[in-house]
């Protein structure tokens, strides 16, 4: 996996921003390569810029200084090229659509046809588990099929790159780790590559490949620590001693930062 | 929760009925309440016409006349629809205007907020003076500056409603601004749109009458009001009254039937 040409390369990256009390540091000389199809985490305290970096490789805000590359391409140009699935922290549906026409939206967008949407959209809410709500609106739903819906919607255009910025924070914890195991079931059938922003250390080490440990003022990457539990992952993998000891790995290297 | 509300229509038609009863009710009960006192108490403490007609007097005023009250009735009507027209179209593409080139909404939102403090009916009789006091010119201005203002504010603030992250979505699929605007701001808006449109609907009423007040043909329901009560008509001027409520109530329905179904989302999960 590692031999392969990473489909991000994140060199030397620094973000500031002015804010009250002067200039604030966001992150701070950060470099990292992803390779395609990888599962990453980043994890870290409050202001480590684990979003803040997200957002960077995603075209949502530009670098100070340093570069990012997406499969060759500058993030500008990957976004125009729909390279990005993105899903927030809040499902963010647009209440006037209904299940179906939220999941249609990006296809919409990128001028697909009727016929082609609607086999899209269906095939998605299968695999969300969602069909019999294609006619509901999002305020039907509960938070996690809210969530599904998004998550569903950001797949449906078949991105390369999944971004997600604490997707499962407002969720219960018995709806967190089923969909988590969800989400892992989607990712095996997607080829994409995910960058997963979270605080929660089991969900880090229960979905990635490699978590990427930051801590904060300035942010900056604390430690790179590989995951090699086996696939696919289930509740037997939760109770395995080593994903014990991986997230006390992890806990430990946050303490440290 | 949600999905179980949604079975509300799914119950029988007797269900259904007693929960409609339920609903509307204690409502109607309290109507009939105060149209009972009324009667009651003027035919008890023998309370002078000209203070409080009985309910009784009215309704039979308003049987005897009712066509002519109707027709002036549509003739102020018709002042307020148009006023209201002009108003909130304007309102509605000055805000998509300003959503646009931000510098409009700096001009123009500060004296659209003051507005809300400022009893504009007052220039009726200058208004007046400008378009002539007896024409439905003039009415129709004021309501038409009267509904403006609101539709502005409240349009431009829907323009401005989604979240960050609903417009960074739009942003990640490259789309243009044309499509985020079609496809998010302006679904965003529409309900506060309505909203606008539900304070136009009793505005625009309400301006129109009272600028009849200050002139205009005998055919104008502020006009017949003001000289009925003049003479000493007071139950006929309660019937125009009460011909005005029925104008307002129902101009403000029409609304509502409008925007449950322009926006059937809203209404999906209150059951």
């Amino acid at each position: 996996m590692q031999r392969q040409p990473p489909v991000i390369a994140i060199d030397n990256l620094t973000k500031t921003y002015d804010g009250r009390a002067g200039q604030v540091v966001a992150l701070s000389n950060v470099s990292l390569e992803i390779s395609p199809g990888e599962f990453i985490s980043l994890i870290g305290p409050s202001g480590c810029g684990k979003s803040t970096l997200m957002r960077l490789i995603g075209d949502l805000t530009q670098p100070s200084t340093g570069s990012i590359t997406i499969k060759g391409k500058t993030p500008t140009r990957a976004r125009q090229d729909r390279d990005y699935g993105i899903v927030f922290q809040a499902p963010v549906l647009y209440d006037w659509r209904t299940v179906q026409r939220n999941v249609e939206l990006p296809l919409e967008i990128m001028g697909q046809g009727r016929s082609e949407r609607g086999r899209r959209s269906a095939e998605m809410l299968k695999l969300v588990g969602l069909s019999e709500f294609d006619q509901a609106y999002p305020r039907q739903l509960s938070g996690g099929m809210q969530q599904r819906v998004a998550i569903a919607r950001a797949l449906v255009f078949a991105p390369s790159i999944l971004l997600m910025d604490e997707p499962f924070g407002a969720l219960d914890e018995l709806t967190r780790e089923r969909m988590q195991g969800e989400l892992l079931d989607i990712w095996a059938r997607t080829n994409a590559t995910v960058i997963f922003v979270t605080h929660s250390i089991p969900e880090a080490v229960f979905l990635s490949d490699r978590v990427v440990v930051m801590s904060p003022r300035p942010g900056r990457i604390e430690a790179i620590i590989p995951i090699d539990l086996p696939r696919p992952r289930d509740t037997l993998t939760r109770e395995d001693p080593h994903f014990f000891a991986l997230a006390t790995e992890v806990r430990e290297r946050l303490r440290h930062s | 929760m949600a999905i179980a509300q949604a079975n509300l229509k799914h119950m029988s038609p007797a269900a259904r009925g007693r929960a409609f009863a339920w609903r509307w009710g204690p409502a109607l009960a309290t109507l009939l309440l105060v149209l009972v006192l009324w009667e009651a108490g003027v035919r008890f403490f023998h309370i002078a016409i000209y203070l409080l007609p009985p309910p009784s007097l009215i309704a039979a005023r308003l049987l005897e006349r009712g066509t002519f009250l109707l027709g002036i009735g549509l003739y102020t009507f018709e002042e307020a629809l148009f006023g209201f027209i002009i108003g909130c179209t304007l309102g509605a593409v000055v805000a998509v205007l300003s959503v646009r080139w931000r510098w409009i909404a700096h001009g123009l939102l500060p004296f659209a907020v003051a507005s809300n403090a400022v009893p504009i009916i007052a220039l009726a009789p200058l208004v007046g003076i400008w378009f002539g006091s007896t024409t439905q010119v003039s009415k129709i201005v004021i309501v038409a500056i009267m509904t403006f203002f609101p539709t502005l504010l409240n349009t431009h603030r829907g323009l401005l409603s989604p979240a960050p992250e609903a417009l960074e979505l739009m942003h990640s699929y490259a789309a243009t601004s044309t499509q985020s605007f079609l496809k998010l701001r302006v679904p965003a808006a529409l309900p506060f749109l309505f909203n606008a449109l539900k304070i136009s609907a009793t505005l625009s009423i309400i301006g129109a009458i009272v600028s009849e007040f200050f002139g205009g043909p005998l055919k104008a329901l502020g006009v017949y009001i003001t000289s009925q009560a003049g003479i000493g008509h007071y139950a006929e001027a309660w019937a125009a009254i009460v011909v005005a409520c029925g104008l307002g109530i129902a101009f403000y329905l029409v609304i509502v039937v409008a925007e449950r179904l322009v926006m059937p989302w809203q209404t999906a999960h209150e059951g």
